[in-house]
């Protein structure tokens, strides 16, 4: 490879798991949270402003949902919290009380900055 | 009341250490020890030799034998079964009173186990395969300064194996060379980069150079990512106080976590700074330099279960366990065995898997199994299906081999890890899928394209990882 062949890689806030990959369409992201349910975690919703987002605590958005097994109602209430804070990031989270990790979390929607 | 009377002279082992009858307690520590007796010594000879000489047993009586319990004290051989395959060799099974150890000392246990009785001459072989800690034992012990679970939180790293590479060459660097290579890799999307194992403090890069470069990496990094990043600091060194002044300086310049090299270092040094590891919010990362020496032949020496185990009572965060879809591919049984030593709390008996006894965990934490060496992009779904998420995925010159550099390697790595962990979760057999998988993640990310085309050649390597998926 010549040197005027080699690419430039420009460094970008990633935001940690899946940051590397492209935008998930629809039926991506509830793939995502079917598998959150199918392993029996609790699916969890958070945000914070991208200014804020290297905290470790991000702003709940209700409670997690406990023992819920409807994929809807996880999109539904995705898309509620997205659109209540457009500028904000959305993290979905899978609590795992066994291991008392998370099993799952991923920035679903990126806020404008 | 001792009812016995002294009797000097040689009698045989298995008058008194052979117990073929014996139950064992709760509280032993139990041993299988692989050996290869010396021709026409009774194999029940050997195994209660093996029994004495690493607990209470001389070669010879002597009278303050009577002054105590030997009867509580004494190490019994208690099973004899053969080695499949092997005629030459038998298991012998040896049963251990707790209070023949120290609280929280495997430097203690090892003393005993892997002690004299090694040189001992009635043997031409003798290897320790495994151990049965009692949770009785394992509960005095530290263990992992963090854990799998702490580190996560303190990292936020959720969902998918944690993602590495060493930094190279490993020696020669200047220290602000070195620095940069570490940043590179990082704002590239790895979790942390590592010191290689030998580099310690030599001329060309003195230790607190390095330290202070990296630490400045480490925070550029994490500042234009805003993920959370970290570097191995290997701290090994010849004395323990130059081991703790080196962890005091990499916790000052912000690396939240250190390395040690645990059997070159030895056990008390390891044990010394988990322990100091846990009083300062500090992760560390084990490498097992000097292992294969000890671990390799099949007939002599201590397998690698035992030296993984006792690295999760010494205490570590992470241990490198080899990567199986490379040299070690044969192993692969015998490695989740360990990996399932190191990470979970209850292994039961498996035989299949190398695993003796049943090894309950109790509370311990649990340790990331590190895969590191000669492991590249092609290999990922293979190796997030074989480790879990609970792993820590190091590729070296596969990330700092490719052409545009280490932070394009990285980047590549980081979507095939991505890709796979995203395959997986949507109920895809990443293994079998793997060049589909690949493929697609490529078509967004000239960096992993590019890095796919890099490695192809080594077709040996890839046409290895299909061939796991009937394995």
């Amino acid at each position: 490879m010549q040197n005027s062949d080699i690419g430039n890689f420009e460094t970008s806030n990633t935001l940690e798991t899946f940051g590397f990959l492209p935008k998930m369409d629809q039926s991506e992201i509830q793939a995502q949270v079917a598998y959150i349910l199918s392993n029996g975690w609790a699916p969890a919703i958070e945000h914070e402003h991208p200014s804020r987002s290297f905290d470790h605590y991000w702003t709940m958005w209700k409670l997690p949902f406990f023992g819920e097994r409807d994929l809807g109602t996880v999109m539904a209430e995705l898309e509620a919290c997205h659109r209540s804070f457009p500028d904000h990031h959305v993290r979905l989270t899978g609590y795992d009380n066994y291991t008392q990790s998370q099993g799952s979390a991923f920035v679903v929607f990126e806020g404008r900055s | 009341m001792s009812e016995s009377s002294y009797k000097a002279g040689v009698k045989e082992y298995r008058e008194k250490y052979w117990t073929p009858d014996y139950v064992p307690l709760d509280t032993d520590l139990l041993a299988c020890f692989k050996v290869t007796g010396q021709p026409e010594v009774p194999r029940e000879e050997v195994a209660a030799a093996v029994a004495a000489e690493s607990s209470t047993g001389t070669w010879s009586t002597v009278w303050s034998e009577l002054l105590t319990d030997l009867e509580y004290y004494k190490g019994r051989a208690y099973r004899i079964e053969d080695v499949p395959g092997d005629p030459e060799s038998f298991y012998a099974f040896v049963a251990y009173p707790i209070d023949l150890f120290e609280e929280g000392s495997v430097v203690n246990v090892l003393t005993s186990l892997v002690g004299n009785v090694f040189g001992f001459k009635a043997l031409k072989h003798l290897r320790l395969e495994d151990i049965r800690f009692p949770i009785a034992y394992i509960k005095t012990c530290g263990g992992p300064p963090a854990g799998i679970q702490v580190e996560r939180d303190r990292l936020n790293k959720y969902g998918r194996p944690m993602l590495g590479a060493t930094i190279k060459p490993k020696l020669g660097l200047s220290a602000k060379n070195y620095g940069r290579a570490v940043y590179e890799c990082l704002r590239g999307g790895l979790d942390m980069t590592k010191d290689d194992e030998n580099v310690n403090s030599q001329p060309f890069m003195r230790w607190r150079d390095r330290f202070e470069f990296v630490g400045e990496a480490i925070q550029k990094a994490e500042q234009e990512t805003g993920e959370r990043k970290g570097h191995y600091l290997n701290v090994t060194a010849a004395t323990p106080e130059e081991m703790y002044k080196r962890a005091e300086f990499a916790k000052e310049v912000g690396s939240p976590i250190l390395m040690h090299d645990f059997l070159t270092g030895g056990f008390t040094a390891n044990t010394g700074l988990a322990n100091w590891c846990r009083e300062n919010g500090m992760l560390l990362h084990i490498h097992r330099a000097m292992h294969a020496v000890i671990d390799r032949h099949p007939k002599h020496g201590i397998h690698f279960r035992v030296l993984a185990k006792c690295l999760r009572l010494s205490g570590g965060d992470h241990l490198h366990t080899g990567t199986v879809v490379g040299k070690l591919e044969g192993d692969r049984n015998s490695t989740l065995g360990f990996v399932d030593q190191l990470r979970e709390s209850f292994v039961p008996e498996d035989r299949a898997r190398g695993v003796f006894f049943d090894q309950d965990w109790g509370s311990l934490p649990g340790v990331f199994a590190v895969a590191s060496g000669g492991i590249h992009v092609w290999h990922m779904p293979a190796l997030v299906t074989i480790f879990g998420d609970d792993s820590m995925l190091q590729f070296g010159g596969g990330t700092q081999g490719h052409p545009w550099g280490n932070a394009a390697g990285a980047a590549a790595n980081r979507v095939a890890l991505e890709a796979s962990v995203k395959a997986r979760n949507e109920g895809r057999e990443i293994e079998k899928e793997s060049r589909d998988i690949l493929t697609e993640a490529a078509r967004t990310s000239p960096e992993l394209a590019i890095a796919m085309e890099t490695w192809k050649e080594i077709k040996f390597e890839f046409e290895t990882v299909d061939k796991l998926d009937v394995g």
